[in-house]
């Protein structure tokens, strides 16, 4: 072989991050450990209790439908961060500082982790709807996307504390760390039903984002489709302030090593 | 190849300075590179040389000077595509084929070279289809020299790209380098073995704490720091009376044995059997880089003293 051999490789000569972007894709929907995981635990959760409460009703809701919303918040949520701390592993191997000496832009790398949460995310939710069919629940399409893209935003701060805690934890650290915290949010802000239905603290937990992330599904149960003013500035606030902690502690990490 | 002006000169290193703490990683270095040359930055375990290549990648900040590259700085250097790396450390991420990963890596680029080619070229197309994780240690290395490579940049950085290798793949590597990279492109590699520095590099700059303790053509550092020293059982002879042999700059004395340090071992060899018959268990070795490493620093520490007094 002789250096001759090696030519420029034609046509495509400009940078694209669609090539990146893709194979980004690709490695979240290889990786089978994450997709059991993160897909797993809630559709085993709403076909085993949904399914043994198949005919109850909560109130004047369905129980299927109740829980189906709650597993969808819940596994959105852990879909959604478990993306953004795949960067712990690519930090501990060595990948991110590969990356820094290429032209990709740290954006780019960011949004590919995100639109990956995204996808994740879309696909527990058409598990969770298809399961919950399954078990009954019916839906009038407008109710169905409305609930669909109050899910999504709800879930923008949540993206972003994946992306922190990949940044701050150990991949050795990252499966517990992420359970706790998911479960905790879920509990709290009430993807398994009110904790609690006292004033003081149902107070607290509206300033939680996963309160508002279960009740994006309330269109669901017949309640009004667009959310108060409070739920955005919940979420903007949560998303400003993980962004900002996440920028510091890229910067920091970025400095050190 | 013009000279010396900023957008000319292919990496420009003025002042540089490193501290991770206490520690004084770089402490003050000036070079320049000019585009087309192969350049071995040689020197032991925490010389520095890490740390220079990450500040000439911009991965590390300099605390003091700075770093051009093609007259930019390096970050915009990198943004531009025109320098590809092979860091150190670090494994390939995971899911993806060594092909697929190497194409990703290629669609960064706004000149990459042809995938296929690259592959063949750096022995990798045999594994092209496996996934990253479950390779070798030595295929790892050259899918990571693939990475590196596919960029097809104007300034290649490898630091020690061999130092998780074996013999024989090391001469791999340093083969399918060889055919590939040499084509006016600008290299730097940093490593710690000497042969490797005097095969690949035009030129060497030799490192030790922090420092350039030297820098010039291959041939010319390789006889500074690749000097022979001559041991001997030869007891009752005053070592002044050794040094006067030809060939011979220091002598040791550990025992009943001596250690000749020489610039020419032939010459000194000849000289010591002729003048001293009853010499015996005689081994001549070459001087380790370590050895010389110490040799040469302890100069450097002695300037040091004079300076700081």
């Amino acid at each position: 072989m002789t250096a001759g051999n090696v030519a420029v490789a034609t046509g495509d000569t400009k940078m694209n991050n669609a090539t990146y972007v893709r194979y980004e894709i690709l490695r979240t929907f290889r990786n089978r450990r994450f997709l059991i995981f993160s897909l797993g635990f809630p559709v085993v959760l709403l076909l085993t209790i949904g399914g043994a409460n198949q005919h109850k009703l909560i109130g004047s809701i369905p129980f299927p439908l109740y829980y189906m919303t709650g597993m969808a918040g819940f596994g959105t949520m852990m879909a959604i961060i478990s993306s953004g701390a795949r960067i712990s592993s690519e930090r501990q191997v060595g990948w991110t500082r590969q990356l820094r000496i290429t032209p990709l832009r740290t954006r780019v790398y960011f949004e590919a982790k995100v639109l990956c949460g995204y996808l994740m995310a879309l696909l527990t939710l058409v598990v969770m709807y298809a399961v919950g069919s399954a078990l009954g629940v019916r839906l009038d399409a407008r109710q169905w996307l409305v609930m669909t893209l109050l899910i999504l935003v709800a879930l923008v701060p949540f993206a972003v504390l994946g992306i922190l805690a990949g940044h701050l934890l150990k991949p050795d650290s990252m499966g517990p760390a992420i359970g706790g915290v998911v479960t905790l949010f879920a509990l709290l802000g009430g993807s398994w039903g009110p904790l609690s239905t006292g004033k003081t603290y149902v107070d607290i937990v509206r300033l939680l984002p996963s309160y508002w992330l279960a009740q994006a599904s309330r269109v669901a149960f017949g309640g009004s489709e667009w959310p108060p003013v409070e739920a955005w500035i919940v979420i903007a606030v949560w998303t400003g302030v993980l962004v900002r902690l996440a920028v510091r502690v890229y910067r920091r990490d970025t400095a050190r090593v | 190849m013009g000279k010396e002006t900023s957008a000319s000169a292919g990496i420009v290193l003025s002042g540089l300075a490193k501290s991770y703490g206490p520690v004084k990683a770089v402490r003050g270095i000036d070079l320049t590179i000019t585009p087309g040359e192969t350049v071995a930055l040689l020197g032991p375990n925490g010389a520095g040389k890490s740390t220079t290549i990450d500040m000439i990648l911009g991965l590390a900040q300099p605390n003091a000077g700075r770093v051009t590259v093609f007259g930019m700085p390096p970050a915009t250097a990198v943004a531009s595509g025109r320098i590809g790396g092979m860091l150190q450390t670090g494994s390939l991420v995971e899911y993806l084929t060594v092909r697929e990963l190497v194409e990703m890596v290629a669609s960064m680029y706004p000149h990459p070279l042809d995938v296929h080619q690259v592959l063949e070229a750096t022995g990798t197309s045999a594994f092209a289809g496996q996934r990253t994780t479950g390779l070798s240690g030595g295929q790892t290395q050259r899918v990571r020299f693939a990475l590196a490579l596919v960029a097809n940049p104007d300034l290649l950085v490898l630091d020690e790209p061999t130092a998780a290798l074996d013999v024989e793949a090391r001469r791999d590597f340093w083969s399918s380098m060889r055919s590939v990279a040499q084509r006016g492109k600008t290299v730097l590699f940093a490593t710690h073995y000497l042969e490797e520095a005097d095969a690949y590099a035009d030129r060497i700059v030799l490192m030790a704490r922090g420092r350039v303790i030297a820098d010039g053509p291959s041939t010319e550092i390789k006889a500074k720091v690749g000097g022979r020293t001559i041991r001997a059982t030869l007891p009752g002879v005053d070592g002044s009376a050794l040094e006067a042999l030809p060939g011979v700059t220091a002598v040791d004395r550990r025992g009943e044995a001596v250690v000749l340090s020489c610039g020419d071992s032939d010459a000194a060899l000849r000289a010591l059997l002729a003048t001293y018959p009853v010499a015996r268990d005689i081994e001549v070795r070459g001087a380790g880089l370590e050895e010389a490493f110490i040799q040469l620093v302890g100069d450097d520490e002695e300037m040091e003293e004079v300076e700081g007094s």
